[in-house]
């Protein structure tokens, strides 16, 4: 430990307008950095949630994801009859086959329309989500044209509440009851019964194929009897290794997060830099001193980056704190794989936290080296004789 | 004259300051012994070059040439990092202006120097304790520098100095910003380190009241010894 924290760390308090000040400015940039970064954090842990390590999801090969691909009925019939598969408390295989739609609806208050994904599950689709969990209302029927909606996808949207009726490509869907789905990417669906959807829709085929093998050598099985088999020209893949691949959406998210900051903190840097300034002019004398009784320039240099990193982790720990209100407040972004709402949380986990901290310390490390690097060359003789 | 083996020997030390174009000599070949337990006052006018010689001595400053030993050791051969400890291990200091730093209290500024040895916490209280035992401060030990006159400051300082135990002490007009009353404790507490310590102790000094605490005094002019 340096010999002189303790009187760095008082130090910094002393010419307490200036320290406040910095605080502050690194607050606010640790502040949206951190909002940002949540976002991203929202969408992957949106993403993480959503699939079941047991399952494993067909699509069509090349299809980079479930809207893009189409599995025909003679697909499905193979794919459901496949050995190893799990089965329901009625012998049937647990199988369910999809079909993803993305339709245009009017958000809440009038404030324009967006695209929102339309699930068509089968029964077993259910079964095989358990994280999808009925709230308010009922599931809906085969054969009738009903739909369940997110909860969190019904506070954004108009007309999807219990009882509500809209309008989709000339189909009108009564909601009859809604779901939560645990923050995972569900929360962004419509769902109604996959055959329903079919022929609503007017769509021949499904999207994708959902299974849960047996167990995991099963799994390997099917798998490689799936690639075996090039009539079917379809790909299986792990639930959650296909929702992890579908945090495409944080990237650019990330990006922006990480470049605001950046521009950000360099005015932080210089506030910093400032402060520190002054706070060396201001006690020159004293750094005088601590060379006198023996401390190296190393001890002075590390000692004001000391100064330096403190006062940008105090910073960095406001900022986190500013942010902390959004932590789990739901919004809403496009999703660049299926262009449609992606609806999921702020969330500012302990690890965006801790590397908002690190990020600060290391904005406020670059921005005292100078003015520690002028501290550590005074010479001593004339800093004794600095008034 | 000296009354023990030489604790500094300073030969043909000379000290030229460059001022813009000008070179300025502070110091023309000075020529100097001091024992040690010597109590010894450096006089002259202001330029004189006496703080210079001081600064010379205790190792902050470095001659342009010339010799100055410390304790058999030629300080001016010595690098930045071996002065900083020679410093902290062999010399105490005491400024006019205390320097003592405002937001450490008497206790944590007498420590400062020991915070740069291998002593162990409890080692270092008790050091500290005796250091401003020694400078009738004990009760004070918690007061930040503010909460101090400026005689209690400067005792601190004092104990600052001490409490490395080192041979030689250097004070530069310590009594310069004192009232007389705190002047003469103040000159009281180097005199006794000096006679009853056998610490060597050199002061600057304008004040021939203040000179006259020592065993020998000398003076400059325009960087000569003149006595």
């Amino acid at each position: 430990m340096l010999p002189l924290f303790k009187y760095h760390l008082r130090s910094i308090f002393i010419r307490w307008r200036s320290t406040v000040a910095t605080i502050l400015g690194l607050a606010l940039v640790i502040a949206v950095f951190v909002l940002v970064q949540s976002l991203a954090v929202g969408i992957e842990k949106a993403s993480a949630n959503s699939g079941d390590p047991r399952n494993l999801l067909i699509t069509r090969q090349g299809a980079l994801a479930e809207t893009t691909s189409v599995i025909t009925r003679e697909q499905f019939n193979i794919i459901r009859y496949l050995p190893g598969l799990a089965q329901d408390n009625a012998g049937q295989p647990l199988a369910s086959a999809d079909v993803l739609l993305i339709i245009n609806l009017p958000r809440r208050e009038a404030t324009g329309n967006a695209n929102v994904m339309l699930r068509g599950v089968a029964p077993a689709g259910r079964a095989l989500r358990p994280q999808v969990t009925l709230v308010e209302g009922r599931w809906f029927e085969p054969g009738r044209r009903e739909a369940v909606a997110s909860r969190r996808l019904a506070g954004r949207f108009a007309n999807l509440q219990v009882g509500q009726k809209f309008k989709t490509g000339g189909v009108e869907l009564t909601v009859v009851g809604l779901f939560d789905a645990a923050r995972s990417a569900f929360d962004s669906e419509l769902w109604i019964d996959a055959d329903e959807a079919r022929s609503a829709f007017d769509r021949p085929d499904y999207s994708s194929v959902l299974v849960r093998p047996e167990n995991e050598a099963a799994a390997a099985r099917i798998k490689a009897a799936l690639e075996a088999e090039r009539r079917l020209k379809v790909k299986a893949v792990r639930e959650v290794d296909y929702y992890k691949e579908q945090t495409r959406t944080a990237g650019p998210i990330r990006w922006l997060g990480n470049g605001l900051a950046v521009v950000m903190s360099i005015g932080a840097m210089f506030a910093a830099m400032n402060t520190l300034y002054a706070s060396v002019g201001a006690r020159t004398r004293e750094i005088g001193t601590l060379r006198v009784l023996g401390f190296r320039r190393r001890s002075i240099l590390l000692g004001f980056l000391l100064e330096g990193g403190l006062l940008a982790g105090f910073g960095g720990a406001l900022g986190c704190v500013f942010a902390l209100p959004m932590h789990g407040y739901s919004t809403g972004t496009l999703g660049w794989e299926t262009f449609s709402e992606i609806v999921f949380d702020f969330q500012i986990t302990p690890i965006l936290a801790a590397q908002a901290v690190a990020f600060a310390i290391v904005v406020g490390l670059l921005g005292s080296f100078l003015p520690a690097l002028r501290a550590a060359r005074l010479p001593v003789i004339a800093s004794l004789k600095s008034v | 004259m000296p009354v023990a083996a030489p604790i500094v020997q300073v030969r043909e030390l000379t000290k030229v300051f460059r001022q813009g174009e000008i070179n300025v000599t502070a110091l023309h070949r000075i020529n100097l012994e001091i024992a040690a337990g010597e109590f010894l006052t450096l006089m002259g006018p202001s330029g004189s070059g006496k703080s210079t010689l001081l600064h010379i001595i205790a190792g902050i400053d470095r001659p342009t040439s010339g010799d100055c030993i410390v304790q058999e050791r030629n300080i001016g051969a010595l690098n930045e990092s071996e002065l900083a400890d020679w410093r902290n291990q062999n010399v105490g200091f005491v400024f006019q202006t205390f320097n003592l730093i405002p937001v450490l209290s008497a206790f944590e500024n007498v420590e400062l120097p020991l915070l740069l040895t291998q002593l162990s916490a409890r080692d270092r209280r008790r050091q500290v304790t005796t250091a401003l035992e020694l400078v009738g401060l004990s009760d004070r030990m918690k007061h930040l520098p503010r909460q101090l006159s400026g005689g209690q400051e400067q005792r601190v300082a004092i104990a600052r100095a001490l409490v490395t135990d080192p041979q030689l002490i250097v004070a530069d007009e310590p009594t310069g910003n004192l009232d007389s009353h705190s002047a003469a404790d103040v000159l009281d507490i180097l005199r006794r380190l000096s006679r009853d310590a056998r610490k060597t102790v050199i002061m600057v000094t304008h004040d021939p009241k203040a000179a006259a605490y020592g065993t020998r005094s000398i003076h400059l002019e325009k960087g000569e010894l003149t006595n």
